[in-house]
């Protein structure tokens, strides 16, 4: 497994722009996740998305995980697509708290917009700078966020 | 309150419209805010959530082989593919391989069910504009598509046939003779829509030019399927991250320059076309063998065996009511939609029921590029731009 990891262009390249990005590397199933440091975020998204012979333009998704009752207890996920390669790469990033705060990928892939104002919507995982961060699938007086762990799947009565 | 436009001060004259969620052209529950000078749309922004069912949290306490009944009921305009993606997910998660059989047959049928949600999109997109007889030729045939998954799997839409670790039983006897009834008249009735249209005065007025988006913005608002090759992008899935051994079929990827409505219509239209040649292919070679993969703790087992052999009844009451443990770890898994990158994104903690499961749905990516497409131009066009992107909102809202 390890020598998979090695082997893949996004995690040497990103080690050699900013040493500093990558927290920690996972593989599996030929699937690269890399961690990245919440500071050093939207650096490492443009160095992606620009670096020739990566060319991580494509914003597949973004979504969430509540690893409740663990903390840091929320990750962030991004789907990456290099339409020049055809390699996929997913992102994390882990947040903390009751109240989760994080910055929003807009400036980097305008795609984010709709995905983050979804993990807004059940997660409340909030995006700092976000244009329109409202909720897009439940109604706007909807009390919670349902995608949590310690929310019941037969919602609260 | 729902989803509004701010007022611009000093501009008291402009009408601030909401659109649908009734509205027909809007094809389902979809509801538009509109800020109106005159007939120009001068702001758009969108409200969906009508159809929101909670598919992602109810997948959480359900097992993985009674997740597929939920795919279903996502693109209810396109079941088998949605099943297909859930099934690939489950299986990449499993590390299973699939007999050839079973690969083959669920490609034919995801390609008849591109035919069918095309045909879908074609009728109903050009009803909006105005023509009305391509609606009634559209669903005509999409009816005899539909006969098919019937024959199959016992059902026309809800089909939920492609199962984790193969199909849901084998295709009755004489099956194929129906698809080759419908492969054998279809290209003739495709040639029937496009005199019908491609030439049309109406129809070039009504979505040349219109609803135009480039390339490099097609890319960043994450367009996919159709409505990204319409913008000359060269990207299929089938082609570039072949799954179900889609590797083995020749057929080629449709794309277009012009970017706007009508390119859209173009590449929709000759990608029927292309499906029609895989189904071909599908059905001169489709090999013999297993439908389902040799894996008893994950397949059921045939019903026969289980009046026979001890272990077959044992692995069955297990599966039925347990499940089965896929590894610690997570998947994504991405297939070409009629609609573009449908991809599911599944997270194991190690036991029979996901931990998370996210469903990237390519309606609602798309959705994001129609206020870009729609403003500054008239309000009649924004009819001819929601058919365009062909969304489906059971899959918007999930």
């Amino acid at each position: 497994m390890a020598t998979d990891l090695e082997s893949c262009p996004a995690l040497q390249k990103l080690r050699d722009f900013d040493p500093e990005a990558v927290e920690e590397a996972r593989t599996f199933r030929d699937e690269v996740t890399l961690y990245i440091r919440p500071a050093n975020f939207l650096r490492a998204c443009e160095f992606l998305r620009d670096e020739p012979g990566l060319k991580f333009s494509f914003l597949a998704d973004v979504t969430a995980l509540d690893l409740y009752p663990q903390e840091p207890r929320f990750e962030v996920v991004y789907h990456l697509l290099s339409l020049e390669t055809a390699q996929r790469l997913r992102l994390k990033v882990r947040v903390q708290g009751e109240n989760p705060r994080f910055i929003t990928a807009i400036p980097v892939w305008p795609a984010a917009n709709a995905f983050e104002r979804e993990v807004f919507d059940l997660f409340g995982i909030v995006f700092d700078g976000h244009p329109f961060l409202r909720r897009i699938l439940l109604p706007e007086e909807w009390e919670g966020h349902p995608l949590r762990k310690d929310y019941p799947t037969e919602g609260y009565r | 309150m729902p989803v509004t436009l701010e007022r611009i001060p000093g501009a008291e004259d402009r009408v601030i419209l909401s659109m649908g969620p009734q509205h027909p052209s809007t094809h389902g529950v979809l509801r538009l805010v509109l800020e109106l000078e005159g007939e120009t749309v001068l702001r758009a922004i969108y409200d969906i959530g009508y159809l929101h069912t909670g598919f992602e949290k109810s997948l959480e306490s359900k097992t993985y082989s009674q997740g597929i009944t939920l795919t279903d009921r996502m693109d209810y305009l396109a079941p088998l593919s949605n099943n297909l993606g859930f099934c690939l997910a489950t299986e990449k998660l499993l590390g299973l391989e699939i007999p050839p059989r079973a690969q083959w047959i669920r490609v034919l049928l995801t390609e008849l069910t591109r035919i069918q949600s095309h045909l879908v999109w074609l009728g109903t997109h050009a009803i909006d504009l105005g023509a009305m007889s391509v609606f009634l030729y559209c669903f005509r045939e999409r009816e005899e598509i539909l006969h098919i998954f019937e024959a199959v799997s016992g059902q026309r839409m809800m089909t939920s046939y492609f199962r984790i670790g193969g199909l849901a039983l084998e295709p009755p006897l004489g099956w194929l003779k129906g698809v080759e009834k419908f492969a054998r008249s279809f290209p003739a009735r495709i040639n029937e829509y496009e005199a019908l249209l491609t030439r049309n005065p109406i129809w070039l007025r009504r979505t040349q030019g219109v609803g135009y988006i480039s390339a490099e913005d097609a890319i960043a608002y994450g367009l996919s399927g159709p409505s990204l090759r319409g913008s000359g992008v060269d990207w299929d899935l089938r082609k570039k991250e072949p799954y179900s051994s889609y590797e083995k079929f020749d057929f080629k990827t449709v794309t277009r320059p012009e970017g706007d409505v009508y390119g859209r219509y173009l590449v929709r239209v000759e990608e029927m076309r292309q499906s029609l040649r895989i189904v071909n292919q599908a059905m001169e070679g489709l090999p013999t063998g297993p439908i389902k993969a040799d894996a008893p703790h994950i397949v059921l087992p045939e019903r026969e065996s289980m009046k026979t052999s001890i272990e077959a009844l044992i692995y069955h009451f297990k599966i039925v009511t347990e499940g089965f443990h896929p590894p610690l770890g997570e998947v994504y898994q991405a297939i070409e939609s009629p609609r573009g990158e449908l991809g599911f994104y599944l997270v194991s903690d190690g036991s029979p029921k996901p931990f998370r499961c996210h469903v990237r749905a390519p309606s609602f990516a798309n959705l994001q590029a129609l206020p870009k497409m729609i403003e500054g131009r008239l309000i009649a066009d924004v009819v001819a731009c929601i058919g365009t992107i062909d969304i489906v909102l059971g899959e918007v809202d999930r």
